[in-house]
């Protein structure tokens, strides 16, 4: 790679990454279909070449995914547990994306302590939603406010959700938490920064999601306004998705770690991911078929 | 304070007695009151469940309560469908119970809802696929066939009603209580199948969890009503006694076949010590809730009960007897929802990601006193609709001089 397409490159990881998101983000706010247009104009100066950062190439397959039909995709995630560092960067991504309150986590990332004292190591685990082929937490739903879509994202609708957690207690993975109408000011910080931390977190607490394509603006009450009194789950970030942007988690991990594409289509990085001898799923001895994978 | 209250107002005259019980309630319906204001402005958010172990108290209590019903009305419905002439006097007063129990539970599962106005969506877009809409139009059908039923005894018995009616009235009560022994079975069994059916949770996933449901039903209904017999049948006559006494063995086979039950659910999986079941085992009997099972429910709600009641024929100790196995039942109850959900799913997931600020990422459950406030409030709650629905049916306690004529 010569210096001038590193630079493009770097420009366009920034590029699509940085700027162009919250461009996109705010004018999805204005007019939520206003940016769904069939292609990144920016990746067409981008050469598609070998050894190109895997982001730009699960970009250009994003895109490629999206100018198919809904029912002709299906999202895949693959995580490299041998590149992940445990640096919680998906985690606290997700969380920002998602404004998540306290006590809603979609993408904890496990640190299993393995062996005793001295001879002792460490390995880690993200755990986002499996996004199940054959999903335990859609069937137990009473008011079918839970589905697969065509895409195979598992979704919930938050206007209708009851919020009586039985699918919380259904999923093996236990990836699906509970919005209890709780906010990061009650009990914020003391000491010296405590009013910054204070101001802070209740400037985020009005701050809405986007998830689902639709602004949320939550808030606890006799009538809960909702995702708040509901169960909430990882989604792939299918309102990202929609602006041809990646989930993310994939966009934050700085290992690389985290892969995502179609696994319908057999040149993405997922689906060769996928089928390696290495490629391991959560549980499949239960037969939820998920498509959140793992590299050993 | 309690104690010294009673003791300093003195508990030997009736007056006195009364006004102490309504003291106790008004108290209880004060601090349940709060509760469920607490609740209705605030949400779940002063309770201790949380994200990783969703379901606490509340639930516990609601297939309690839910539990107390279908053996009340069990025990009602096979007393009018198979003509059990003994048990006839108690036919109304358990079918009562019945419709007072239930309310009970669903008022605390409503409160557990994140969205309770909500709840009409199960029966306008129900899923029958979910256990769950099964359970909620299962219940919904029983409620309203309680509701018939005492409604039908009541009119049968009306003064001055025509001969003729009051036989068609009876024929009727017949058919009615031959759909509920069904509709009641499934829905005691339902609440089992719940949580039974989840794959994902082997200290439920069980094809005896329904099974031992509906045995604790019928135990801890059956004890229900003979406590109430008990200490609230107006006549105290030899009939009152047998009574009672038959009330008090049926309850004591009950309690035995329960307990075999208990045991080929606990012991069956973790005889040989390995596997996750053995580790949930060992949470129940040896955890940090260990009491819950030993002292409440061993020793109060079966090893007291079976000396009391297959040593002694008082109707006062058979009385008591009973109403261990009733209350304590709510220690059965909780030892099957909270251990399914004590023990992650994913090793080290208690560790991953916590929240400092709700306390919603781990998995450590006592029930917060918000919880136990609101469980107050809906004891207060059943108590009241006790004492209205015994004087709007006051057939129910049949006066000395009207017992013998009630349910022939």
């Amino acid at each position: 790679m010569d210096r001038r397409s590193f630079l493009k490159v770097s420009g366009l990881i920034g590029g699509t990454l940085g700027a162009a998101d919250l461009l996109t983000i705010g004018d999805a706010l204005a007019n939520p279909n206003a940016d769904r247009t069939a292609s990144l104009p920016v990746l067409d100066r981008v050469k598609a070449e070998p050894g190109e950062d895997v982001l730009i190439r699960m970009q250009r397959e994003l895109v490629r995914a999206m100018n198919k039909p809904l029912e002709k995709r299906r999202w895949g995630m693959i995580i490299d547990t041998r590149k992940c560092v445990a640096c919680h960067s998906c985690t606290v991504g997700c969380i920002m994306e998602n404004k998540l309150p306290p006590g809603v986590v979609y993408r904890p990332v496990i640190d299993q302590e393995i062996g005793s004292y001295p001879n002792v190591s460490r390995r880690f685990l993200p755990r986002p939603c499996m996004q199940c082929d054959n999903p335990p937490c859609v069937p137990v739903c009473p008011v079918k406010a839970t589905w697969k879509r065509p895409d195979g994202v598992v979704v919930i609708d938050y206007n209708v959700c009851i919020g009586c957690r039985y699918c919380i207690t259904a999923c093996p993975y236990q990836a699906r938490t509970f919005d209890f109408g709780q906010n990061w000011d009650h009990n914020a910080a003391h000491g010296n920064d405590g009013g910054l931390a204070l101001e802070t977190c209740r400037k985020y607490a009005q701050e809405p999601s986007f998830e689902y394509g639709t602004t949320w603006s939550r808030s606890e009450g006799v009538i809960p306004k909702s995702p708040v009194g509901n169960a909430r789950k990882c989604t792939f970030c299918v309102h990202r998705l929609e602006h041809r942007q990646l989930p993310m988690c994939v966009t934050t991990c700085l290992g690389r770690a985290t892969l995502f594409g179609d696994l319908n289509d057999p040149a993405t990085l997922v689906s060769q991911q996928a089928v390696r001898n290495n490629a391991v799923s959560l549980k499949p001895e239960l037969g939820t078929e998920p498509k959140t994978r793992y590299l050993l | 304070m309690a104690v010294s209250s009673v003791s300093a107002i003195g508990i030997a005259s009736p007056a006195n007695r009364a006004r102490l019980l309504w003291a106790l309630w008004i108290l209880a319906a004060i601090i349940g009151g709060l509760g469920f204001l607490e609740r209705l402005l605030h949400g779940d958010q002063a309770t201790d469940f949380s994200s990783y172990i969703p379901w606490g108290l509340w639930v516990a209590a609601y297939i309690y309560f839910s539990g107390l019903s279908a053996g009340a009305f069990l025990l009602a419905a096979t007393i009018y469908v198979f003509r059990i002439r003994v048990l006839e006097p108690i036919f109304r007063l358990s079918l009562l119970l019945a419709a007072v129990t239930l309310p009970m539970g669903l008022l605390l599962i409503g409160f557990d809802l994140g969205h309770l106005e909500r709840a009409f969506l199960v029966i306008i877009r129900p899923q029958f696929h979910s256990m769950m809409a099964w359970m909620v139009w299962l219940y919904t059908a029983y409620l309203i066939l309680v509701v018939v039923m005492l409604w039908s005894s009541y009119n049968s018995d009306r003064p001055g009603r025509d001969p003729e009616a009051v036989t068609k009235d009876r024929a009727r009560l017949r058919v009615l209580a031959m759909i509920g022994i069904p509709l009641s079975i499934g829905f005691a069994g339902g609440v089992g199948a719940l949580f039974a059916t989840l794959a994902a949770r082997e200290f439920w996933h069980s094809s005896l969890f329904p099974i031992f449901f509906l045995v604790g039903a019928l135990t801890s209904g059956t004890a229900l009503v003979t406590a109430v017999v008990a200490w609230q049948w107006p006549s105290r006559d030899a009939a009152w006694k047998d009574l009672v006494t038959l009330l008090g063995r049926t309850v004591l086979v009950l309690i035995l076949i329960d307990l075999i039950l208990e045991l080929a659910e606990f012991m069956t999986p973790s005889w040989y010590q390995i596997g996750s079941f053995y580790e949930l085992t060992r949470y129940v009997l040896f955890g940090p809730y260990w009491y819950v099972f030993w002292v409440v429910h061993l020793l109060l709600g079966v090893i007291v009960p079976i000396v009391l009641l297959a040593k002694n024929r008082s109707p006062v100790v058979t009385g008591v007897a009973a109403a261990l196995v009733a209350i304590t039942f709510f220690a059965v109850r909780l030892n099957l929802v909270i251990p399914g959900l004590v023990t992650p799913e994913l090793r080290g997931l208690e560790q991953a990601y916590r929240d400092p600020i709700g306390n919603r990422l781990t998995f450590a459950y006592f029930p917060a006193w918000f919880e136990w406030q609101v469980l107050l409030g809906a004891i207060a709650f059943g108590v009241a609709l006790w004492y209205v629905l015994i004087r709007l049916f006051p057939q129910v306690l049949p006066s000395p001089a009207q017992s013998s004529e009630v349910g022939q």
